[in-house]
């Protein structure tokens, strides 16, 4: 026989019911919000052709004496901001005075994240390697320390590591004996984030480099590199850059 | 003629002390290498900007004369000279000890030398690096071949193929030296196809001088005669191969002076470069090649073994002189990355780098030469690799008198 009065036990029941799908709610919520954020690539999706991750840096908007993208940099990649010849600088501001007119500029330069990187061209294990969408990076586990890429790297993009390291960011890992650079911050554009040094560039007010997908026609950076003269650095070396200077 | 070969006995005092001595180098420099690796290159001179310091200059050296090494052998097997026939095994065994040495000092100047493995798992076959670990183990490979057809008559009639193949690599091999620096696209100093014949010429003279010297110390030390005629011939080669690199070094800066692009990196070798500057005229092409040339293009004055071992010594040393010009006046030199603007950064951008290498890296480097030595006093000690006389009567009878 059957009714259908409830129980305590089944309040209980109910009750309980209830609590767990709320809690497993809360637990599972920050989950798919960050799936949501992260959904700019799954860690298991590889770097995609389609895509040509790319830099216009416009000399007109960067200010001398302004560093704010350098000390980006080593605060997101776990490095300080030291200055010996020892010390890595994976971008660096650099002051040009034309030798004619006296004319100056300021620019940041990094690794250009050449289509045609003489680093791995030169790299004998393949460490240095160029992801499908274009990122020029370091394989910190087959790099042997030789430094060939070094002696290669017409931008002196690279730095060594000189010395033991503590304190690292775990998105970055970094390590004695290794050859390393510019990631373009790979780790957060794999989050749909911008480089460090872009955000920095724009909250000091200058909005003087612009991040994007060169490969797209829509985009941003296509659009202004189809619409303005911009510059490759050695450009007679033909290596195809992913860093443009626009203001030459 | 039948040449009789014989171990040094090698139970004197004196061996003892030589190889005590040469011991002691190889663990100083291996004790530089731990102390490097356990460190990092911050203990180096070396920095950002002078990736590659003084081992570099030692090991690019000692790997270009071990393929100069081989040149007695080649010539008594390639080109017939039976006259260089019994130099050809203790021209081997330098050739195989130079090379050994040159490669220990480059595999420890790695950041990371406990990865050297990587090195033979992982290949990328557009790197001249990759390329060389071929080389390397393929030059081991056919000079051991060659040292073996040498030394058991059952295999002696395929000596003159291994000699050949010994010949063709060793030219492959320093091709290959050569283009490690002749493929650098971004530095002015380096990027020239002239590298790669130029290192095989440096490699002739670099090779018979220092094979030169470990001859007539060995013969010296070990009591045993060595003639003039034989001396008198190599000698006279020698000079030829000196003057033949410094054609090279002519040709290359003269090259280099009608490209207007390149006029910067001339002036500051040839001019302003300070060390580089006098490392290159007073240390590669007076005392490295002039003042050598004068004694061995002299008869009466190469017959003077102190003044052929003087010959030999100063070939040597302008030979670490041209490397480190090559290699550290290269680097010195800022990258050209904007033309027509003058540059400064806190990367040292549009400024000569300085280095100052320091000790450690010098004992490396010395610790890889006596590793060489090392290999070659013990294995004429445990093979036939000397007869027992060259002198000239023993060696040609035409030649002699």
């Amino acid at each position: 026989m059957t009714d259908n009065k409830t129980t305590p036990v089944d309040e209980g029941r109910r009750r309980f019911l209830t609590a767990s799908a709320a809690m497993a709610g809360v637990a599972v919520a920050p989950g798919v919000v960050l799936y949501e954020i992260a959904h700019g690539k799954p860690a298991d999706e590889p770097a995609s052709h389609a895509v040509r991750w790319g830099m216009l840096i416009d000399t007109n908007q960067c200010q001398e004496g302004c560093d704010e993208c350098v000390k980006a940099c080593g605060e997101e990649n776990g490095f300080g901001h030291g200055t010996r010849e020892t010390d890595s600088q994976w971008i660096r501001k650099v002051e040009l005075r034309d030798m004619r007119t006296g004319r100056t500029k300021s620019l940041p330069v990094m690794c250009q994240h050449c289509a045609e990187p003489p680093c791995v061209d030169v790299c004998p294990t393949g460490a240095s390697f160029k992801r499908p969408d274009g990122i020029v990076l370091v394989d910190r586990h087959i790099c042997i320390g030789c430094r060939y890429c070094m002696m290669a790297c017409p931008y002196k993009a690279r730095s060594f590591v000189h010395e033991r390291i503590t304190d690292q960011n775990p998105d970055v890992p970094r390590g004695i004996g290794c050859v390393e650079s510019c990631t373009m911050c790979v780790h957060r554009v794999d989050r749909d984030q911008q480089p460090a040094c872009v955000e920095a560039c724009a909250r000091a007010g200058h909005g003087a480099i612009l991040f994007g997908n060169l490969n797209d026609p829509n985009s941003e950076i296509a659009k202004r590199i189809a619409q303005y003269s911009t510059m490759e650095l050695r450009a007679d070396l033909k290596l195809n850059l992913g860093v443009r200077y626009q203001g030459f | 003629m039948q040449i009789a070969y014989r171990e040094v006995e090698g139970r004197s005092p004196r061996y003892w002390a030589l190889l005590g001595i040469i011991g002691l180098i190889a663990l100083l420099g291996l004790g530089a290498a731990y102390y490097m690796e356990h460190h990092g290159h911050i203990v180096t001179g070396m920095t950002n900007q002078i990736v590659w310091g003084m081992p570099h200059v030692f090991a690019v050296f000692l790997i270009v004369a071990a393929s100069g090494a081989l040149n007695a052998a080649s010539i008594a097997s390639v080109f017939g000279k039976s006259a260089y026939k019994p130099l050809a095994r203790l021209s081997g065994l330098v050739a195989v000890a130079l090379l050994a040495g040159g490669l220990m000092v480059l595999m420890l100047d790695l950041g990371r030398p406990d990865r050297v493995i990587v090195a033979a798992t992982y290949y990328n076959f557009k790197s001249v690096f990759a390329w060389n670990v071929f080389l390397y183990t393929g030059f081991f490979t056919f000079v051991a071949l060659y040292l073996w057809t040498m030394m058991d008559n059952s295999v002696a009639a395929y000596g003159k193929y291994a000699g050949f193949a010994a010949f063709i690599w060793r030219l492959i091999l320093t091709t290959g030296t050569g283009s490690i620096f002749g493929f650098l696209v971004a530095r002015e100093a380096y990027s020239s196809a002239l590298l790669a014949p130029m290192f095989i010429i440096f490699s002739f003279s670099y090779g018979m001088a220092v094979y030169l010297l470990i001859l007539i110390a060995a013969y010296a030390w070990t009591g045993r005669p060595l003639g003039d005629a034989i001396l008198h011939r190599l000698g006279r080669l020698l000079g030829w191969f000196v003057a033949a690199a410094l054609y090279f070094v002519v040709v290359f800066h003269m090259t280099n002076l009608y490209f207007t692009k390149y006029h910067g990196v001339e002036r500051f070798i040839l001019v302003e470069g300070g060390i580089y500057t006098q490392m290159f005229w007073i240390g590669q092409v007076l005392l490295g090649s002039v003042v050598p040339m004068l004694i061995l293009f002299n008869g009466k004055l190469r017959a003077s073994r102190g003044l052929l071992v003087t010959a030999c010594l100063l070939v040597v040393l302008g030979g670490l002189a041209q490397m480190y010009v090559t290699i550290i006046g290269g680097q010195a030199y800022p990258l050209d990355i904007f033309p027509g603007w003058e540059e400064r950064s806190s990367f040292f951008d549009g400024v000569v780098h300085p280095y100052h290498p320091s000790l450690p890296e010098f004992l490396l480097g010395l610790g890889g030469v006596a590793v060489a030595l090392a290999i070659v006093t013990i294995g004429v000690k445990v093979l036939r690799f000397l007869p027992e006389s060259l002198a000239d009567a023993d060696v040609d009878p035409h030649a002699a008198g």
